[in-house]
């Protein structure tokens, strides 16, 4: 808690000691409590993301970090300088708005040198035309808002941002008000700029591939806590909640009796038949538990063929639907115990599309499954989208 | 405004261009009524004001009035009474500011900080509309009177000193009959044309322009100079003019609070219109009023730059 180093807004000492750190940070409102006191570090120059869905608590974390929120309680600090009270205008933080918020009464280049212009910088003609050309609306300087594309208005609101060097760029769903194919564009776009810029940036969405593309870290939030942080793929490949196998891509969750470790396992009974779990990815101990596997993970053939997969093997489904998307086939197939499976099949062409009625054996490789605590709802984070 | 680039963008004008011809006819009977309403209550007693005008200034009630394109009848109006002229403008003008100055402060008030209050705020407003405007301001007249508490107070505060040195009453400490009283008057009663085109367009302003502001280091002062007051421009071209306009035409707030000395043109134009009946004298003041405001007016548009303003 030293006020040694006062921050001077721009000065950013080039070693790792400027990272974002959340801790204890709570906010209440009257009826309900937004974030649950958030224990968080974003390192400096990394790419971070807080996913989850609506009123998970993601923006007003934001809006705590950027002092557009009071919070109840907890600190934020930025390297050894505390800023949990600091104005907004007096952080060396800047937000990219959800709705990017320009400013409708001036053009372009005068939104992009506002930031600089209030902090009293004088002949920023040059540094807002370096950041244009950054953002590729050299052209349109001159123009209002409202006689841009989404997409540039997006652009805009960046150049906007980024021009005052922040140690932290907050961005809001920047790309929700986006059509799908120029989001895609944008998403490598602004993970570039990051890799270009190096600055922190910390990134609030909602949707999972967004921030699997784009982000470092994830860290998934849920009713106002943390459930999971980590690097995309290991988030991906390991959740510890069912929140998160949901939220995160979709899984099957199968209810198992956990029998014991055995080695390097956890040994389950799912249905009758045995499967194992690396203990590493086993997140329930004893009693019962959610046996998870990724739908493309799931292998299938006619009841009776071979399947390629070691071990853990379920008879007696029976296809109920099966659709095309182009590079894969998604099979809905019913289990004996009455659950159906979702099952992805890469369209490799090595077999014919099975239809609906086949016979079918499932099975998949051990060290794809992972194991959760029974007394979480196997529904949660599904609904969203 | 239009773009350098070769990629132009939706121009209005383009899409405006080819409009069956049934939609064409369907907005000239829209516009209808509207004009039927303009060219009698408007048009034609502008026609006649005009012809009024320039009418013989020897006539009279009884010889009866002849047309005689008599254009000096402007000059001798302006001649006799550009003093009363002056002080129009100067008295709307000075009430114009106070009611921006204390309705932006109430509208601004409105629109973002009363919360559940906001609707009964904007009733208390239009309120005094309910009692009649020659009610409203004879009471003024029992809240300025001599021996009221509201003179007492403004001199305990040496109020009276200050407005008897900028001109705007006499040395005797009386606030009513001074010219003090007329622009007061004027601003009570115009105010809630000011508000409510302010609120109107402070409303409008998306609140997350100010966070933006703020998150761009804008401290809440400059923020508000820098884009909640630009963005109010719009409510606060028309709540000046719906102000102005009447206020420099109004006689009864200089008849009922004023003196001799503090007679606005309005006050001049009932004068001869209606006791003397002198058409001519008063038809040419009543034209050259016009004439003023339209172009003060203009310029006041043009030089605030709104039509630039989304």
């Amino acid at each position: 808690m030293s006020q040694l180093h006062e921050s001077t807004t721009t000065d950013r000492p080039a070693s790792g000691s400027r990272d974002l750190r959340l801790s204890g940070l709570t906010k209440e409102y009257a009826a309900f409590t937004a974030v649950k006191s958030l224990d968080l570090v974003m390192p400096q120059g990394s790419f971070f993301a807080l996913l989850g869905p609506s009123g998970c608590g993601k923006t007003t974390t934001l809006r705590m970090v950027a002092g557009l929120e009071t919070p109840t309680s907890g600190a934020i600090h930025l390297g050894d300088t505390e800023i949990t009270y600091a104005k907004p205008y007096k952080r060396p933080v800047n937000t990219v708005f959800q709705n990017y918020a320009l400013f409708p009464h001036l053009n372009i280049s005068k939104n992009v040198a506002f930031g600089l212009e209030r902090r009293g910088v004088k002949n920023v003609g040059q540094q807002v035309a370096d950041m244009l050309e950054l953002v590729e609306l050299t052209s349109q300087a001159h123009k209002k808002p409202a006689q841009m594309s989404g997409g540039q208005q997006q652009r805009v609101a960046l150049a906007r941002a980024l021009i005052n060097q922040p140690e932290v760029l907050l961005l809001d769903e920047p790309l929700g008000a986006l059509d799908l194919k120029l989001r895609r564009g944008m998403q490598l776009e602004l993970k570039r700029i990051q890799t270009e810029v190096g600055l922190t940036f910390v990134h609030v969405t909602h949707d999972q591939e967004e921030a699997m593309t784009m982000a470092d870290t994830i860290a998934v939030m849920n009713q106002g806590v943390i459930e999971q942080m980590g690097a995309p793929n290991d988030l991906y490949e390991n959740p510890k909640t069912t929140f998160v196998a949901n939220f995160l891509g979709q899984s099957n969750l199968i209810e198992a009796e956990i029998q014991g470790r055995e080695g390097g396992q956890v040994k389950v009974r799912v249905q009758g038949a045995l499967a194992s779990i690396p203990t590493e990815r086993a997140h329930s101990e004893s009693g019962k538990g959610w046996l998870g596997i990724r739908p493309e993970k799931v292998l299938i053939a006619e009841a009776g063929h071979p399947i390629d997969a070691p071990g853990d093997v379920i008879t007696g489904g029976f296809i109920t639907d099966v659709s095309f998307v182009g590079v894969s086939t998604q099979y809905m197939v019913k289990m004996p115990w009455g659950q159906e499976l979702m099952v992805f099949e890469q369209n490799t062409g090595a077999r014919r599309m099975l239809p609906v009625g086949t016979k079918v054996d499932v099975s998949w490789r051990p060290e794809y499954a992972f194991l959760l605590d029974a007394s979480q709802d196997a529904k949660a984070g599904i609904e969203e989208d | 405004m239009t773009s350098t680039a070769g990629i132009a963008p939706a121009n209005p004008h383009d899409s405006a261009a080819p409009a069956p011809r049934g939609r064409k006819l369907t907005g000239y009977w829209l516009i209808l009524p509207a004009a039927l309403w303009l060219g009698v209550f408007f048009v034609i007693p502008f026609y006649s004001l005009v012809s009024s005008s320039l009418f013989d200034p020897n006539g009279s009630v009884l010889t009866g009035y002849n047309m005689t394109w008599h254009f000096a009848n402007y000059v001798d109006a302006i001649n006799d009474y550009k003093g009363q002229l002056w002080r129009s403008i100067w008295y709307a003008g000075l009430a114009t500011l106070a009611c921006l100055v204390i309705g932006y402060v109430l509208a601004y008030a409105i629109a973002f900080k009363a919360g559940r209050w906001k609707n009964l705020m904007l009733v208390l407003v239009i309120a005094p509309f309910f009692t009649s405007f020659l009610l409203r301001t004879l009471s003024w007249k029992l809240i300025l009177a001599d021996d009221g508490w509201v003179v007492g107070f403004a001199q305990t505060i040496h109020l009276t000193n200050l407005l008897n040195f900028i001109g705007l009453t006499g040395t005797d400490d009386r606030l009513l009959a001074t010219p003090f009283a007329v622009i007061a008057g004027l601003t009570y009663n115009f105010l809630p044309f000011m508000v409510l085109p302010l609120y109107a367009s402070l409303e409008k302003i998306d609140v997350r322009l100010i966070e933006a502001s703020s998150d761009l280091y804008a401290s809440p002062m400059r923020g508000f100079f820098k884009v909640t007051f630009p963005l109010s421009l719009p409510g606060v071209v028309a709540g000046t003019l719906l102000t102005f306009i009447p206020a420099a035409g109004d006689y009864i707030n200089a008849t009922l609070l004023g003196n001799t000395n503090t007679k606005m043109v309005g006050n001049v134009i009932q004068s001869l219109f209606t006791t003397q009946g002198d058409y001519a004298a008063a038809g040419a003041l009543s034209v050259t009023l016009m004439a003023i405001i339209v172009g003060l007016v203009l310029i006041y548009v043009r030089t605030s730059g709104t039509e630039d303003l989304v």
